[in-house]
């Protein structure tokens, strides 16, 4: 889960949500497409839009509680949990699979991951610096909630373009992320760098 | 150290359990001695409470750290509270004997 997003963190201040688990998978994929015409797509489930509907609709919280667990406004929380369902609804209707990632939260206590076996931990003793790994002893592991920070206020930009091959919207490449990761914020569809063969059409 | 090991049976063969509150068994592993102990939990078919009945019962236990698949909301701030640490281990593949060799290597 580490991008190299995470290693440009600006010093603004991020408002950071608050998340008590992190999600056991990283997505879904789809099976058995009756309508196979290539990549039917991805849908991008930002961990804090799987936050608020594990509240809502699995611990079944009221949108007041939800707000509360994850200290931020109700208007906001609300927000965020429509987009959620608005994103699984996608992936269901037009066969997208899911993937969850992205930002701006925190856990209660401070979490890691290990690289080497693959769990993560949290550290409960917060005056004492964790040393290793508490389950395969390896030194290979990073701040968990750090790789979540959202790009978009952690990039610094360079003069490249990220285009949609769809519908030509255009936005300042993020340094570090990768283009065909990026989602046009107009039709949803994956971006490519302009002036590259697949961008031609634009 | 003790080290809590959620199970999905009552052997070194069984899979690590992915739920806390309603896995199979506790396994108290201590790895000074080695020694193990295996408790049926009680709380697998609860109606509710199941998360913090199973954190009593391995706070009992003394141990420090737990090994499972996953921790809900509620319990998480028992966890922390009574400073165990959480170990969050995907792997429900995993048998409960590669996770002690985990923690012996
Ligand atoms: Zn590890
Ligand atoms: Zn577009
Ligand atoms: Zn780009």
């Amino acid at each position: 889960m580490v991008n190299h997003c995470s290693l440009f963190m600006s010093p603004r201040p991020l408002r950071l949500r608050k998340i008590s688990n992190p999600p056991i998978i990283s997505g879904f994929k789809p099976y058995g497409n009756r309508k196979s015409e290539g990549e039917p797509g991805t849908v991008f489930l930002q961990i804090e839009e799987y936050e608020a509907l594990r509240l809502c609709d699995y611990n079944m919280f009221n949108h007041h509680q939800a707000s509360e667990t994850m200290d931020i406004s109700r208007p906001t929380l609300t927000r965020i949990y429509a987009r959620a369902r608005q994103k699984i609804a996608e992936a269901l209707v037009l066969g997208k699979q899911i993937i969850i990632e992205g930002g701006k939260i925190y856990f209660d206590s401070e979490w890691f991951s290990c690289s080497s076996c693959g769990c993560y931990f949290n550290n409960p003793e917060k005056q004492e610096e964790i040393k290793e790994c508490p389950l395969c002893k390896s030194n290979n592991f990073s701040n968990y909630e750090q790789t979540y920070i959202e790009p978009e206020e952690s990039m610094t930009r360079c003069s490249d373009i990220c285009i949609c091959p769809n519908c030509g919207f255009e936005q300042p490449h993020r340094f570090g992320c990768p283009c065909k990761e990026e989602i046009c914020p107009k039709c949803r569809h994956n971006m490519v760098r302009k002036g590259t063969p697949h961008s031609r059409n634009f | 150290m003790k080290v809590a090991i959620t199970s999905t049976g009552n052997s070194v063969q069984s899979n690590l359990d992915q739920r806390f509150g309603r896995c199979g068994f506790f396994i108290i592993y201590d790895t000074e001695t080695k020694g193990m102990e295996f408790i049926p939990n009680p709380n697998k078919d609860a109606q509710e409470g199941a998360g913090p009945a199973s954190v009593q019962l391995v706070a009992s236990r003394n141990v420090q750290k737990i090994i499972s698949g996953e921790f809900g909301i509620k319990i998480k701030s028992l966890l922390d509270s009574l400073k165990i640490q959480m170990i969050v281990f995907k792997e429900p593949e995993k048998t409960i004997q590669e996770i002690i060799n985990m923690l012996n290597s």
